[in-house]
C-alpha cells in the first residue's frame, strides 16, 4: 500500500514537470515571437532603405531641402523638421494638460469622480487614430481656417490633435506612478505644514518623477509615429514651415502617401525615410531613458 | 493535478482548433476557384468607371468575380509588370520607362481634367496660362484672376498620381532638369491630398481653394472652371475644344487570361462604352 502511495507520488511528481518544462517552451516562444518580428523588421526596412541612402548620399538625403521625385531630389530635411515640430507642439499641449490632470484624479478627486475619469480616459486611448484625424478635418480646420485664413491645413492642426491623442498615455503612466508613491510621503508633508498643494508639487510629483517622465517620453514616441490623424490634417506640402499656421509633411505621412504610387529610387527613398524615422526613435529613446536614469535616481 | 490536465488539455485544444482553421482556409479556398477571379488595379480616376463596368459584367456573367483596387497609376501599371494584378488601370500615357515594359496598351475612355473651385468662388474662367501661373505660385491671390482679395489656396496631387501627371503635362507644369530629367513645377506649399475624392473634399470645405478633378468625380460640391473659354463638358472634349484630357488605358501583360481578354472586349462594345458614355468620352 505505501509502496504504491510513493510511486503514484513520483508519477505525479514527473508529470508536473512534464508540464512545467512544455508551458515554460510555450513561453520562451512567444518571446522569441516578438523579438523574431523585431529583428525581421529592421532588417527589411534598412535592407530595403540603406541602398537608397547610399545613391542619394547620406548628407542629401538628410539634409536636402527639396523632395522632388520626379526629378530625382530627395531631401528629407522639410520632413524631419515637420515631425520634430509637430511633436514639440503636441508635448506642449499634451504634458501639461495630461500630468495635471493625472495630478489630479490620483490626489485631488474623489473615488467616485475616478470612477468615472478613468475609464473616459481609457476610452480616449481606444479611439482608432484615423477617427482623430476625421474629427481635426470637419471640427478643427474649418477653426483654424475661419481665425487665420490660412485653408486649416497646418502645423497648428497636428500639433492639437497629437496633443489630444497623446493625452491617455501620458495620464496613465503619470496617474500609475503618482499613486506608486508612499502614503508616508503626504502625511509627512502635511504634518509639516505644507498645503496640499504644496505636498502635490513639492514632494509627490518630485517622487514619482521617474514615472512622468517616462510618460512624456511614450507620449513623445506616439506623436512622432502618428501617421493616419498626420495625414488628415498636415496638408502635407513637402516644405520646410516657417510657422505653425504653414502647411508641412512628417516623415510618416511622406511613406504612407507616395508609398501606393512609388517605385524604383523613389520606393526605396520611402523606405530610407522609414530607416531615419527609425532611427531618430531609437537615438530618442536611448537618450531619453539615459536622461530619465539620470533625473530619476 | 486535475488543474493541470485541463491546462494541458485546453492547449491541445486550441491546437487543434489552429489547424482546423486553416483546414477552413484551405476549404474556402478551393471552393473559389470553382468561379473565375480576374484582379483588376490602378489609377484612382479610373476605378470608379472599371467597377460599374465589372458589376454589369458579373451581372451578366455567372461564376465571374471582378476585384478592382484604385491605388494609382504607376503602382498600376506596375502590378500590370510584375504579374501581381491580372490588368492594370493608367490614367496617364506610360512614361518611358515603362513604354520598355512590353505591356498591351488598350485606350478604354478619354476623361477631362477640370479646374475646380469652391462653389461660392466668383471667378468662372481661366486661360492656361493662368492655370499654370496658379499651380506655380507666380500668381497668388484671387483678385489678379478676377476673385476677392483672398490668398490661393492651391491644391494637388501626391507625386505619382496619373492624374497629377497628365495635369501637369497638359498645362505646362513641367520643366528639365540638367540630366534631362522633367520634374513638376508645382508651387512647394501646395497642399497635398491624396485620391480625387480627398482632393475634391478639400476644394469644397475651403472657399479660397483650386485644384484639378477628373471628370468622374465631379459633382455639385465643385464649381469647374472654363479654360481658354471652353466649359469643361464631355462635349467639348469630343470636339478637341477643350484640351485637359487624357486616355484612360487598361494594361495587360503576356499572360492574359480568356476571362481578362473577354472582359476588355465588353468595355469596348457598345455596351460598355454606354457605361463610359455616362461620365466619360468614349473610344472611336
Amino acid at each position: 500500500m505505501n509502496i504504491e502511495n510513493e510511486t503514484l507520488k513520483k508519477k505525479l511528481i514527473s508529470k508536473n514537470r512534464m508540464a512545467e518544462n512544455i508551458f515554460s517552451k510555450i513561453f520562451f516562444l512567444s518571446a522569441l515571437i516578438s523579438i523574431m518580428s523585431l529583428i525581421v523588421i529592421i532588417v527589411f526596412v534598412f535592407a530595403k532603405g540603406v541602398p537608397a541612402i547610399l545613391e542619394i548620399g547620406l548628407m542629401d538625403f538628410v539634409f536636402g531641402k527639396l523632395w522632388r521625385p520626379s526629378s530625382n531630389d530627395f531631401g528629407i530635411l522639410p520632413m524631419i523638421l515637420g515631425s520634430i515640430y509637430a511633436t514639440i507642439g503636441a508635448l506642449l499641449i499634451g504634458v501639461p494638460i495630461g500630468i495635471l490632470t493625472a495630478v489630479y484624479i490620483s490626489e485631488i478627486a474623489t473615488k467616485k469622480i475616478r470612477r468615472i475619469i478613468i475609464p473616459m480616459v481609457e476610452l480616449l486611448a481606444g479611439i482608432p487614430s484615423v477617427i482623430y484625424g476625421f474629427f481635426g478635418l470637419i471640427v478643427i480646420i474649418p477653426l483654424i481656417d475661419k481665425g487665420f485664413d490660412n485653408g486649416g491645413n497646418s502645423l497648428l492642426a497636428a500639433m492639437i490633435i497629437l496633443g489630444i491623442m497623446i493625452l491617455p498615455t501620458i495620464i496613465n503612466i503619470s496617474d500609475a506612478s503618482l499613486r506608486a508613491v508612499p502614503k508616508e510621503y503626504r502625511e509627512n508633508s502635511l504634518a509639516l505644514g505644507a498645503s496640499k498643494i504644496q505636498t502635490i508639487f513639492g514632494v509627490v510629483l518630485p517622487a514619482a518623477k521617474s514615472g512622468v517622465l517616462t510618460a512624456v517620453v511614450l507620449g513623445l514616441g506616439r506623436a512622432i509615429g502618428e501617421t493616419m490623424a498626420v495625414i488628415l490634417v498636415a496638408g502635407n506640402s513637402p516644405q520646410i514651415p516657417n510657422s505653425i499656421f504653414d502647411r508641412f509633411r512628417s516623415m510618416t505621412a511622406n511613406i504612407a502617401i507616395e508609398m501606393g504610387y512609388a517605385f524604383g529610387l523613389h520606393q526605396e527613398a520611402l523606405f530610407a525615410t522609414g530607416v531615419v524615422l527609425f532611427v531618430f526613435i531609437i537615438i530618442l529613446n536611448l537618450g531619453l531613458n539615459l536622461f530619465i536614469r539620470k533625473v530619476g535616481d | 493535478m486535475k488543474m493541470i490536465n485541463k491546462k494541458v488539455a485546453s492547449v491541445f485544444l486550441v491546437g487543434i482548433l489552429t489547424v482546423g482553421l486553416f483546414a477552413g482556409c484551405d476549404k474556402a479556398a478551393d471552393n473559389q476557384t470553382g468561379e473565375e477571379y480576374l484582379s483588376i488595379v490602378g489609377s484612382t480616376s479610373v476605378t470608379p468607371v472599371v467597377t460599374k463596368l465589372a458589376d454589369a459584367y458579373m451581372a451578366k456573367n455567372d461564376g465571374v468575380k471582378i476585384d478592382v483596387q484604385g491605388i494609382g497609376s504607376s503602382a498600376g501599371v506596375k502590378a500590370a509588370y510584375d504579374k501581381s494584378a491580372d490588368v492594370g488601370m493608367s490614367s496617364r500615357n506610360l512614361k518611358e520607362e515603362e513604354k520598355q515594359w512590353g505591356l498591351t496598351e488598350t485606350i478604354i475612355a478619354y476623361d477631362g481634367i477640370a479646374v475646380s473651385v469652391h462653389p461660392s468662388n466668383a471667378t468662372a474662367k481661366l486661360t492656361t496660362d493662368q492655370v499654370k501661373d496658379v499651380f506655380e505660385g507666380t500668381i497668388t491671390n484671387w483678385s489678379e484672376i478676377g476673385g476677392k482679395d483672398e490668398e490661393i489656396i492651391v491644391v494637388s496631387r501626391e507625386d505619382g498620381s496619373g492624374t497629377r501627371g497628365a495635369f501637369e503635362g497638359l498645362v505646362g507644369l513641367v520643366a528639365k532638369d540638367a540630366d534631362g530629367n522633367k520634374y513638376s513645377t508645382l508651387v512647394e506649399d501646395a497642399l497635398i491630398a491624396d485620391g480625387n475624392g480627398a482632393v475634391k473634399a478639400n476644394i469644397a470645405s475651403k472657399e479660397n481653394a483650386i485644384g484639378y478633378l477628373s471628370f468622374s468625380y465631379l459633382d455639385e460640391s465643385v464649381k469647374t472652371l472654363s479654360i481658354n473659354d471652353v466649359k469643361p463638358l464631355v462635349g467639348n472634349i469630343e470636339n478637341g475644344t477643350y484640351e485637359i484630357s487624357r486616355p484612360f488605358l487598361l494594361l495587360t501583360n503576356d499572360a492574359i487570361t480568356n476571362l481578362a481578354n473577354d472582359f476588355i472586349e465588353y468595355i469596348l462594345s457598345d455596351e460598355g462604352q454606354s457605361i463610359v458614355a455616362e461620365k466619360l468620352i468614349t473610344v472611336k
